[in-house]
């Protein structure tokens, strides 16, 4: 299981209490489907994702990346104990959405992305170390259930 | 062999210009060797790495970092030819160094993060995804001699 100090733990709270998390949610997603456009086949239904600018404007886009970011929150208020927070994600990214839990990295690396480009100067080495620790983590949290 | 239209060149190429290459290459590096620790192990006569000041203080891994960054300058130069372009460099990584070409991949996304703090708005979905285009094909010509 995955050890976050206490001071991780601040670190990362404090700067996500600065994340506009619809905002930083759409891009998130936006910029996966833009960068690794085959993610687009788990979108299917999603209308216009036909350029860059069709992904980064679609409304259905912006709603999910602001879901899939809300439901991060949650990995950060249960860093001690995420498997259990992924759990029932888990088994539906496996058993329904039939995700390749590689995706979940790929959506971690474009997330430190982001916090990048909206931080600047301000996401450190330190932190981005802490980042990509709480990324991996979730990513592995999501695929723990996978059979 | 990877191809890149004229838009993805033009986009890796305009902001290339822009980067300071002493400056972001010390970056680069001393974010993989505080972000992924047992990178360190490449380095071991490298002096102190003890912490993340010391690291990104480090005078080796700041020209060291210039050095693989300049490096990567020619992947810019020769973006349609990448696999000779780094032959040479692939072999001496498998041969002498004994590098696992996983960590091409761990510094490629360490470029791309580190643009991202730098450019911000500039580094828009478009030119992430034809950073990353680049650097996966970077990663991937210099494992290609590999044996």
């Amino acid at each position: 299981m995955v050890h976050f100090t206490a001071e991780e733990k601040a670190a990362i709270t404090s700067l996500w209490g600065k994340v506009n998390v619809e905002e930083a949610g759409g891009e998130a997603l936006g910029r996966l489907l833009v960068v690794y456009p085959w993610t687009q086949r788990f979108f299917d239904n999603f209308g216009n994702l036909s350029s860059t600018s069709a992904i980064m404007g679609n409304p259905k886009v912006k709603a999910h990346g602001k879901k899939v970011l809300t439901s991060f929150g949650d990995a950060i208020k249960n860093m001690d104990n995420l498997k259990g927070a992924f759990a029932k994600l888990s088994e539906l990214h496996c058993d329904k959405l039939h995700v390749d839990p590689e995706n979940f990295r790929l959506l971690g690396n474009v997330l430190v992305i982001i916090l990048a480009s909206h931080f600047g100067k301000e996401f450190t080495p330190d932190m981005q170390a802490m980042w990509q620790k709480l990324v991996a983590g979730v990513a592995t949290a999501l695929a723990h259930k996978y059979h | 062999m990877v191809h890149f239209t004229a838009e993805e060149k033009a986009a890796v190429v305009s902001l290339w210009a822009k980067v300071n290459v002493e400056l972001v290459g010390g970056e680069v590096l001393g974010r993989l060797l505080v972000v992924f620790p047992w990178t360190q192990r490449f380095f071991d006569n490298f002096g102190n790495l003890s912490s993340e000041s010391a690291i990104m203080g480090n005078p080796r891994v700041k020209a060291h970092g210039k050095k693989v960054l300049t490096s990567f300058g020619n992947a810019v130069k020769h973006m349609d030819d990448l696999k000779d372009t780094f032959a040479e460099l692939s072999e001496l990584h498998c041969d002498k160094m004994h590098v696992d070409p996983e960590n091409f991949k761990l510094l490629g996304n360490m470029i791309l993060i580190v643009l991202a703090t730098h450019f911000s708005k500039e580094f828009t979905p478009q030119v992430q995804a034809a950073w990353q285009k680049l650097t996966t094909a970077v990663a991937n010509a210099l494992a290609h001699r590999y044996h």
